[in-house]
């Protein structure tokens, strides 16, 4: 997991300077959200350009994220970690922009029939379809491609719930409460998400690794 | 031996198993299971490297600077909402008129003629035109001082214009309240105005406290194309010849006006 982990010290210590921010925005202070905003805005790009897969939705996820955060933080228990308050209304934001961008792209193409989440649309399946020639497998940047694709082709709550565990670190609570779902069913989104990636991914990752070992790939 | 499921074995890879201790003793006794696991792994590995473009050191100063502007409510919990200043003053204008349209209907009562009942509806109005008057007079310094704003320096890249927009947030405020009590009060010129102005006022309450000369320049353009410092200074002219013939006419005049109707 690439989630960054700070001591139990400094983790404190910013929780604690976050929730006094908090008490003087709630008193009228506005610059005090500024702090809040300085310091959690790269966390939150992060997880939303994990989400949304380009920076310019990531960085209108930020936005209307510390926006809606700041609109609700009457509504924001005190005893709750900032930081992962906001993560939470920015996933839960980001998987707003990432079905409204589906809907405006299947208005531009042509309509396909199929569900995200069925058979048709298994990235295996895909894949195979666009499999590349073995020489063009041992580029690094084609492999990139086939992982942004697999990805993509993942559903809005296979990539949220894989983004938060996997990347994030997030708890699975914390994951179900963005996904409304349970902590069981978020679990099974998170083993899908994984086995589908992997169905898509490991031909292409056996591949390299056998250039590798043959030194035809730097 | 049954082998671990590719379930059980994501779900310990991600952290997520209920059976952990089981599980680990099991990869270390199944070379199997551990080859299989190191193949989830290495396509989780791959996908680490997936770069996240950084976004810069001042990335959080820049989203501060986007979003400021935008936060025109203050947050807080809902019942401090009615404690904020500008609402406890709009309130208070409310009690206010009420509390002196009551004083005024009371003063009147005494005799119930039509005359009376004229007279209160005239005491009534002239609170309004006092206090509207009022209302306009700050509203048109406001306006003139943010017209009259400039940099300091040529070279001056931002202007603050903090104190103009916090008076226009108070006095969209009241405005509201009158344009309200003007609209029941079948003004509709006087209503008709105070829209136009709530619109500038709400321009300048929702600019960001520092702008551009640029910025500047745009807002009293459009302060000056809408024409709304002249408006309000006819207004508040009519306004001030409406106090003047509601006053009430002197005691001696009034008896002897009740003497000429005794005839």
């Amino acid at each position: 997991m690439n989630r960054m982990q700070p001591s139990a010290d400094s983790t404190q210590a910013i929780a604690d300077s976050d929730a006094i921010a908090v008490e003087r925005t709630l008193a009228g202070d506005r610059d005090a959200y500024r702090v809040l905003v300085e310091r959690h805005s790269h966390n939150v790009f992060r997880l939303a350009y994990r989400m949304t897969g380009n920076r310019h939705d990531a960085e209108e996820v930020v936005q209307e994220a510390f926006l809606r955060g700041y609109q609700k933080l009457g509504q924001f228990a005190a005893r709750a970690n900032f930081g992962t308050w906001v993560y939470r209304i920015a996933a839960n934001y980001a998987i707003d922009r990432m079905r409204q961008r589906q809907k405006e792209e299947s208005r531009r193409e042509a309509p396909r029939g199929e569900d995200r989440d069925g058979m048709e649309n298994d990235p295996l399946n895909r894949v195979k379809d666009e499999a590349p020639t073995p020489e063009r497998l041992t580029q690094s940047i084609e492999l990139r491609k086939q992982m942004e694709q697999a990805l993509s082709a993942l559903s809005d709550a296979e990539r949220t719930a894989f983004v938060m565990r996997h990347w994030e670190g997030c708890g699975i609570e914390e994951i179900a409460e963005v996904l409304k779902s349970s902590s069981n069913a978020t679990k099974n989104t998170v083993f899908r998400a994984v086995q589908k990636l992997r169905r898509a991914l490991q031909p292409f990752v056996e591949t390299r690794a056998e250039a590798r070992a043959m030194g035809t790939e730097s | 031996m049954n082998h671990l499921k590719e379930e059980e074995l994501i779900a310990y890879r991600e952290g997520v198993a209920e059976q952990r201790a089981a599980i680990s003793e099991h990869l270390a006794a199944c070379e199997e299971c551990r080859e299989e696991l190191q193949r989830i792994e290495a396509v989780l590995a791959a996908l680490d490297t997936l770069p996240v473009p950084e976004p810069g050191p001042d990335y959080g100063r820049q989203v501060w600077k986007e979003i400021a502007p935008r936060l025109t409510h203050s947050p807080g919990r809902w019942w401090q909402v009615w404690l904020e200043p500008r609402r406890l003053a709009a309130a208070g204008a409310v009690v206010a008129l009420i509390i002196a349209a009551f004083v005024a209907g009371r003063f009147t009562k005494r005799d119930g003629t039509g005359d009376n009942i004229a007279n209160k509806e005239q005491v009534r109005e002239r609170i309004l035109v006092v206090a509207v008057g009022e209302h306009l007079g700050h509203s048109e310094r406001m306006l003139i001082e943010l017209s009259n704003a400039a940099p300091n320096d040529p070279a001056q890249k931002e202007v603050n214009i903090s104190a103009e927009q916090h008076r226009a947030e108070d006095l969209l405020q009241e405005n509201r309240l009158y344009r309200q009590t003007a609209l029941q009060e079948g003004d509709a010129g006087l209503a008709s105005v105070l829209d136009e102005l709530e619109r500038v006022l709400l321009d300048v309450a929702h600019s960001p406290e520092e702008v551009t000369p640029a910025q500047l320049e745009a807002i009293q353009k459009k302060i000056a194309a809408r024409g709304i410092l002249f408006k309000v200074r006819v207004v508040n002219k009519e306004l001030q010849q409406r106090q003047e013939a509601t006053k009430p006419a002197p005691a001696q005049k009034d008896s002897a006006k009740r003497e000429r109707n005794k005839v």
